[in-house]
């Protein structure tokens, strides 16, 4: 690795003021698991990496507030699998926060790094996506709320500027039953990086939203009236079967169609169209039941 | 500008250690060279393959990912602190005797990430047990013995 100074501030004060003194030269390091390889790599060159697992104000916990299951910036994936709440509310996100890596991986690795990674593969960003999260963003002029929606720009790239750090992540507890599931594809079962990924939430008022990953520049969330489709005629299990299978069909294809994928080392343009038809049909099934199992 | 080296102090295997660590230099190379405990093993060096897994705070994680500067003030344990008194881990007899140990490179991650899963599981399935081990890799194939190995520790502790 090239050399670099480390610095490990105890405040948010500190920290901020560091990142607008160095600007583009300066790294934030959180649990490090992409960070060090893109170091190794060369992929990053920065004159000083500061290390914000020190800061008092960024919290290691998740809080439930305001409607919402906070997560601190500093939680890892290892305790946000484990934390009950989320078990009971966002089973979509323990699944993806699960394949994350492996375990030694998940053990460092935070949600908020993940996230400002920007990965076009990053498996929490379709649940995120699809539960509609709010980033709460810190900046040396005060905080602001970001919709996950708008967080990612494009490869690698988010709306955090220099001087901004993801303080938490808002995950909004429905008032109303929804059922999420999340799927991938990879070639390896742990530590590989999603061919893609994908996040189903439908709702009792008959809403579907699917959340991509790996299948265009950044994640990105399409909502439609879906369900409205398959479901004027019925229950809620006339949207995995029935009279109105076509219409659903049709409506699910045309949601897929937003997707733009690439081929890549993982795999091929065709490959990744193939999949996400699968696997969102398949989180469609799996969210369809949840939702069900919510209503009983 | 070189940047200078930083003093931490830090507990491996239970007694207390004293560095002047780079703030480029990762835990697994303060390891292996200022600490002389080469049994944490350096292979892909980026996270993939498990091979310098240690306890970090009780955590399994992988020391090529972690800079030494990070673990100030922390409590490691590594493949030598498992037999610390001059006897063997049940983990590593079991691993002896089910043979699960070929060329033995990958063995000491193994280990290690099988103590973590005993920790936190100390009964787990074979399919937790294939989950707890799936960040490392065994390039001699040797995965069912060392599946088995795990589990017989497990039941070696009922």
């Amino acid at each position: 690795m090239r050399p670099f100074c480390y610095a490990r501030p105890n405040d948010l004060s500190e920290a901020l003021s560091l990142l607008v003194e160095h600007g583009p030269d300066a790294r934030v390091l959180a649990g490090g698991t992409d960070v060090l390889v893109r170091l190794r790599l060369g992929h990053m060159k920065p004159r000083i990496v500061v290390d914000v697992k020190h800061i008092g104000e960024l919290r290691a916990d998740i809080v439930e507030t305001e409607g919402c299951l906070r997560i601190g910036a500093r939680a890892v994936m290892t305790d946000i699998i484990a934390d009950h709440r989320i078990r009971r509310r966002f089973p979509a996100l323990v699944e993806a926060a699960a394949v994350v890596g492996s375990v030694q991986i998940r053990n460092r690795a935070t949600l908020a790094g993940n996230i400002s990674n920007a990965s076009p593969a990053a498996d929490t960003a379709p649940v995120l996506l699809a539960y509609g999260a709010t980033v709460n963003v810190i900046a040396s002029s005060g905080p602001r709320l970001v919709p996950v929606h708008e967080f990612f720009i494009g490869p690698g790239r988010t709306v955090l500027g220099p001087g901004e750090l993801v303080e938490s992540i808002d995950l909004p507890i429905a008032s109303y039953k929804t059922g999420a599931a999340f799927g991938r594809v990879t070639r390896r079962r742990g530590v590989d990086l999603a061919t893609i990924n994908v996040c189903c939430l439908v709702t009792e008022s008959r809403r579907v939203r699917f959340a991509f990953g790996a299948v265009g520049p950044r994640p990105f969330v399409v909502e439609d009236d879906l369900s409205a489709v398959a479901l004027a005629e019925g229950d809620i299990g006339a949207l995995t079967g029935g009279s109105s299978r076509a219409s659903q069909e049709a409506a699910l294809d045309r949601l897929l169609a937003q997707s733009t994928p690439i081929s890549d080392v993982r795999a091929s343009r065709d490959y990744r169209v193939a999949m996400l038809s699968v696997m969102s049909r398949r989180a469609l099934d799996a969210a369809t039941d949840r939702l069900r199992l919510a209503g009983t | 500008m070189v940047p200078a080296a930083i003093p931490i102090t830090l507990v491996v295997n239970g007694r207390q250690h004293a560095l002047d660590v780079r703030p480029h230099h990762t835990l697994l190379e303060a390891l292996r060279d200022q600490m002389g405990l080469t049994g944490t093993k350096e292979c892909c060096s980026e996270g993939e393959c498990g091979a310098c897994t240690v306890l970090l705070d009780g955590r399994a994680v992988t020391s090529c990912l972690v800079l030494a500067v990070e673990a100030a003030g922390a409590e490691v344990v590594t493949i030598e602190g498992l037999a610390a008194g001059g006897r063997l881990d049940r983990l590593q007899q079991s691993f002896i005797d089910a043979g699960a140990v070929q060329c033995g490179f990958c063995i000491p991650g193994m280990i290690m990430a099988a103590k973590y899963l005993l920790m936190t599981n100390p009964h787990p399935s074979v399919d937790e047990i294939q989950n707890g081990l799936a960040g490392n890799l065994c390039r001699c194939g040797g995965y069912s013995r060392i599946i088995g190995a795990v589990a017989s520790a497990a039941r070696s502790e009922r």
